[in-house]
């Protein structure tokens, strides 16, 4: 089994974000790591290569410390590590986003190919489905049990869906994006730590992806953003003080006349 | 012009809730653009549906296939992006449930056309164009975008909306033959498995309670049970209960369980870890109750009760069964 794994680096769910004064983007606190997601995509790949044999390459699209995350991803234990690193392939949407990685995925060999259901950062979940059909290949989207079939050549998977689960059955290659509950990601052991510190991550520009860079990064938006906004603010909390029974009295009045919400 | 077209999803013969909020939304704009607003079903034996959908939109157009029975990414995939290719409507709208972020982002990466996810507000600018708000980083921004073409893919987070109000004038029904390739359906949904019941999804319920590890014991929640019922809510569970077990997983709020906007929220025992809080910061009223003054939950609370749950939980629903006479 050849699986490709994307990944990508996004701030931790406690980093502060503020918005710019004037709206022209964010300044995001130094605290990052590989999106959590991901991280299922690559303990499912690694699970999928112990049972079957195979290797298993991780693809990240990002500024150059998206280093750091591949390397997460080699002391997991995958087996190569690819950045997609060049000026142009930055600031892009997920469309122009997803056709870069479906140009890094297609200069590899691949019977699956795995990601995490969305990214922390714009919580979209459009990467992985645009890239399975940048690669003319189905996907199935929250995936939470994956069961390969290699010499049938399909794989059985379970997805969250409205008010229950559905079974699903795909020919391979296909795309799939882990969603929680697929299994619990690995703590990278020492040894992996060791050599990931050591390992080559090979490096692909816009030439060797063989796209223009009109097609990528901004320029190959589809969207176009205008600014960046202060979400709005709860007016602050009001408490409710006394005994549980009068508590319980002055909520209900607060719900129904000032809040209108019974 | 093909206008603005409202993606009528459905489970088990009945309509998504999301699917009128935004026929709301999309008359609003259609209005504003001087366009035809159009609600797209598909599916098979459609016409009960069409006839439900009739008094809020101009036109039905009825996608209808034995391969669209139930649904499966790839056959809805050829229907979809084959008819939008050749009628070319300016923006498609679908609420942001599993199906159509499935669906969607694969449709866009078929037209080769760009999508906003969980869109939290949608306007109609000066030279008629539309300007899409949605929360990034966890809702801890929102960025403002505008699509560079058409047609332009929109999933609106469910409950953003106000609900549509049924018009007099009744649409035109245009039943679409669709021909779909089998051998471009590729993927085969073996089992549809439904685990909730009868239960109102947690997305598209007024009211939420929420419980976390404060309720201590997966028995006590009862107690939120009880109080969900009187006021016609569902019951929610923080991270840390469901990884626990004491909860399903289809019931958990948060980044990596459900975004939820409840007109009434009660977050009861839990914390309001950042995780948590991403899930629900979009409700229109929240209710904290938690024994730690310095829980951060209350930071995002209107109304906040020091307190222990175990006292005020059967009082208030026994009150509020009184108040709304139950």
């Amino acid at each position: 089994m050849e699986i490709v794994v994307l990944v990508k680096r996004v701030p931790d769910s406690e980093a502060q974000v503020q918005v710019k004064p004037d709206g022209s983007g964010v300044t995001v606190e130094e605290r990052y790591g590989m999106n959590f997601f991901d991280s299922l995509a690559v303990e499912e790949a690694l699970r999928i290569k112990e049972k079957f044999g195979g290797r298993v390459t991780a693809i990240s699209l990002g500024p150059s410390q998206s280093v750091e995350v591949l390397r997460t991803a080699i002391a997991m234990g995958v087996d190569d590590a690819i950045l997609l690193e060049e000026e142009a392939l930055l600031g892009g949407d997920e469309y122009a986003t997803a056709r870069a990685l479906a140009a890094g995925v297609k200069t590899l060999p691949y019977d699956l190919v795995l990601c995490g259901r969305e990214a922390f950062d714009d919580s979209s979940g459009v990467v992985g489905p645009v890239v399975a059909q940048f690669l003319g290949i189905p996907s199935v989207t929250m995936v939470t049990k994956v069961e390969v079939e290699p010499e049938q050549r399909k794989v059985k998977v379970e997805r969250e869906a409205e008010g229950g689960r559905e079974l699903i059955e795909a020919p391979l290659p296909a795309l799939l994006t882990a969603q929680k509950g697929l299994n619990e990601p690995r703590v990278p052991p020492v040894m992996g730590v060791v050599k990931a510190m050591k390992a080559q991550i090979k490096k692909l520009d816009l030439g060797s992806l063989g796209l223009g860079p009109e097609e990528v990064g901004q320029k190959g938006a589809k969207l176009e953003v205008l600014r960046y906004i202060e979400p709005p603010k709860r007016r602050a909390v009001k408490y409710i003080k006394g005994e549980p029974p009068e508590m319980v009295k002055e909520l209900i009045e607060l719900l129904k006349t000032e809040a209108k919400a019974l | 012009m093909a206008g603005i077209w409202v993606y009528a999803e459905h489970h088990d013969g009945k309509l998504k809730k999301v699917t009128f909020e935004l026929l709301g939304k999309g008359r609003e704009l259609a209005q504003g653009r001087g366009e035809e607003l159009g609600a797209i079903l598909l599916g098979k034996d459609l016409d009960p549906l069409a006839e439900e959908l009739s008094p809020y939109a101009d036109r039905v157009h009825c996608l209808e296939s034995p391969l669209l029975e139930v649904y499966n990414c790839d056959a809805f995939l050829e229907a979809l992006s084959s008819f939008s290719a050749e009628r070319n409507p300016s923006m498609i709208m679908a609420g942001a449930t599993y199906q159509a972020r499935d669906l969607f982002p694969a449709l866009a990466g078929r037209l080769q056309k760009g999508i906003v996810v969980d869109c939290l507000g949608v306007e109609l600018a000066d030279g008629g164009r539309f300007l899409l708000r949605k929360p990034i980083y966890g809702g801890k921004a929102l960025v403002e975008v505008a699509f560079k073409e058409e047609p332009q893919l929109v999933l609106v987070r469910p409950r953003t909306f106000p609900p549509a109000e049924p018009r007099s004038e009744r649409a035109e029904v245009s039943k679409e033959q669709i021909e779909i390739d089998p051998t471009k359906v590729r993927l085969k949904v073996l089992e549809v498995m439904k685990t909730a019941g009868e239960k109102v999804d947690i997305t598209e319920a007024d009211v939420i309670v929420c419980g976390g590890r404060g309720l201590k014991d997966p028995e006590n929640f009862k107690l939120l049970e009880e109080l969900a019922e009187v006021l016609g809510g569902v019951v929610g569970a923080t991270r840390a209960v469901v990884d626990a077990g004491w909860r399903p997983q289809e019931d958990q709020v948060g980044k990596s369980g459900k975004t939820v906007s409840p007109n009434l929220y009660f977050a009861v025992g839990l914390s309001g870890a950042v995780h948590h809080v991403m899930g629900m910061d979009t409700s229109k009223v929240v209710v904290a109750i938690n024994r730690d003054p310095m829980a951060p939950i209350f930071q995002y609370a209107d109304y906040g009760l020091v307190a222990d749950l175990f006292q005020v939980l059967p009082l208030l629903a026994e009150e509020l069964k009184k108040e709304l006479g139950k």
